[in-house]
């Protein structure tokens, strides 16, 4: 589904890579959680299966292409297989939910029939059905997001991104925002979710992959927030510690982390 | 269904930004005026000069007994020198450039000064034999007038030998000089217009950046991407090229058929309206043309992935 092989990203300019000889293979219908640092190169990572970048080293496989030589004509083409979800929704403010959903549809060319079955369809399956003619500034917060799923599900995509888009909600919503995202899970779709929200992450047990400095360091199945195994460094394991930049590598030497929610990921690695 | 959403998206991008879109039809319709006009004048400089050149002959001047310039020494050219003119005329080297040959006879040249000036008195100032006998040429090529002037300038008896198209010279230089002006003015409008369509379309672009990054997002090939802006270029500059064409059509059809027709002689050749009618064609492609080609320029920027 997705393979990374000895991949690199360097941006110019900086003699730190992005990411740095990764190696990875997510597979169909995996539910994934990207966690680490900001800096530590997951939004790099998204990027790259996107193909919002290219690597510098090593070769990317999504969904059967092979990314890294695909023309870039074929990239449009290749992006309706995904779908993405922000932390900040990026919604159109001057159209309503149901025509912010069928935006994505119309703009790949679907025919007005198909539109009008599948964004009903897809509001219904994120528990909007009756909200289809407000305006995104007249939503809650989680119901904003709840549309932008419904935007990056709309088309069946096979595999979707979404990169913390529990962020800027609030603990109750954001196990609402889960229970949505494990249910398109069920329904084949693979997820791979950036996040910073250790409780939803140890509660969930799923495939965890931690990056520290463009490397991944851990990748468990069924893992926790933090690793249960090997202490890594300087780890903050504080859920509210979810913001950028306080959880730093500068904390602390190597030392056990105090878990305070309890994860009790079984330290598999995969 | 697309094509609906494509004219959908052009129509409020037009919409977002009218001010923009006001100048761009302006310096188009300006622009694409001077360049209609400069093409205009070019056709009427081609048509005045074949007009003209049709008409204008090599005259060989000989010499009468009051002349002293060119080979003529106070002494009417004798029959034999008269002769030897005309047998180089109809020599095989000179024959072939030649169409026909005229020889105007002291009365004869009287007559057209007569008839020329009628207004004036010139009896007993102006006699026949004061004025020139001559041979009047008409050359098959009349660019090729120095071949003559070449052969016959050193003859006895031959005052000189004058291309009548050296009168003319002035008059098409004026007009050429009036038209590469008109050209110059329009590459700078043509300039401007593209520029500021190119500043239009990034701006109408700016203005929806949330839309098109979506669009990137989700999987809009680039071509359903830039369409509508492309056309929202084409658009702006079709109406100026439109209004620049009505121009021209009013130009030719006040100006030139109406004042300059009326005041010129009767049988100077002027424009008309199928003239007119083939410039507005092409002032609508090159408006159209540039205009998508700056659009598609500023618009790229927004479709790297």
């Amino acid at each position: 589904m997705i393979r990374f092989d000895s991949v690199s990203k360097s941006y110019p300019g900086t003699t730190r890579p992005a990411l740095n000889s990764v190696d990875l293979e997510i597979l169909k219908g995996e539910f994934v959680f990207l966690v680490g640092a900001s800096g530590s190169g997951k939004s790099s990572f998204l990027r790259l299966i996107l193909k919002e970048e290219n690597p510098s080293k090593g070769s990317i496989h999504v969904l059967g292409q092979h990314l890294n030589t695909l023309s870039s004509r074929k990239v449009p083409y290749f992006r309706r297989n995904l779908g993405v979800v922000f932390q900040d929704f990026r919604l159109l403010p001057n159209k309503t939910v149901f025509d912010n959903v069928a935006f994505t549809l119309q703009v790949i060319g679907k025919s007005r029939g198909f539109i009008q079955e599948a964004v009903p369809d897809a509001l219904k399956m994120v528990g909007l059905a009756g909200k289809s003619n407000r305006f995104p500034h007249e939503l809650s917060g989680g119901e904003q997001q709840r549309v932008a799923i419904a935007r990056a599900v709309v088309n069946k995509p096979a595999i979707m991104l979404a990169d913390e888009p529990t962020g800027n909600l609030d603990p109750a919503t954001a196990a609402g925002i889960m229970t949505l995202l494990e249910r398109i899970n069920l329904g084949g779709t693979t997820v791979l979710m950036a996040t910073h929200d250790a409780g939803i992450v140890d509660q969930m047990k799923r495939r965890v992959i931690e990056l520290i400095g463009g490397q991944i360091v851990r990748d468990e199945l069924q893992g926790g927030y933090q690793t249960q195994a090997v202490p890594t460094q300087g780890r903050v394991p504080h859920p509210a510690a979810s913001k950028p930049a306080s959880a730093t590598t500068t904390q602390a030497p190597p030392q056990r982390p105090t878990v305070q929610s309890s994860s009790q990921g079984e330290g598999l690695d995969a | 269904m697309r094509l609906g959403l494509i004219l959908g998206e052009v129509g409020s991008g037009l919409r977002r930004n009218l001010s923009m879109v006001v100048s761009v039809v302006l310096v188009t319709f300006i622009s694409l005026t001077f360049v209609g006009a400069s093409i205009l004048l070019q056709m009427q400089i081609g048509q005045m000069k074949g007009y003209w050149y049709d008409r204008a002959q090599v005259a060989v001047y000989m010499c009468t007994e009051i002349d002293t310039t060119g080979n003529c020494t106070l002494a009417e050219a004798t029959e034999d020198q008269i002769a030897a003119v005309q047998q180089q005329l109809d020599s095989p080297t000179l024959a072939p450039y030649i169409n026909e040959v005229q020889f105007e006879t002291h009365e004869q040249a009287y007559e057209n000064f007569k008839e020329q000036f009628a207004d004036t008195t010139f009896e007993g100032i102006i006699t026949p034999e004061s004025l020139n006998e001559s041979f009047r040429v008409n050359l098959v090529d009349p660019e090729q007038a120095d071949v003559l002037i070449e052969s016959l300038s050193g003859l006895a008896g031959v005052e000189s030998v004058e291309d009548q198209r050296a009168y003319l010279e002035p008059i098409f230089a004026i007009l050429n000089a009036a038209s590469y002006t008109a050209i110059g003015v329009a590459g700078l409008m043509l300039v401007a217009a593209v520029l500021l369509i190119a500043t239009t379309i990034r701006l109408s672009a700016f203005s929806r950046r949330r839309e098109l990054g979506i669009m990137r997002l989700v999987g809009a090939s680039n071509r359903f991407i830039q369409t509508p802006f492309i056309l929202e270029g084409v658009f702006a500059s079709l109406i100026g090229s439109v209004l620049a064409g009505g121009a021209i059509v009013a130009i030719v059809q006040f100006f030139v058929r109406g004042y300059l027709a009326s005041t010129l002689p009767v049988n100077t050749s002027l424009l008309g309206m199928e003239e007119a009618l083939l410039v507005v064609p092409i002032l609508i492609a090159v408006g159209a043309g540039l205009a998508a080609i700056s659009a598609g320029v500023a618009i790229s920027r927004y479709l790297k992935v």
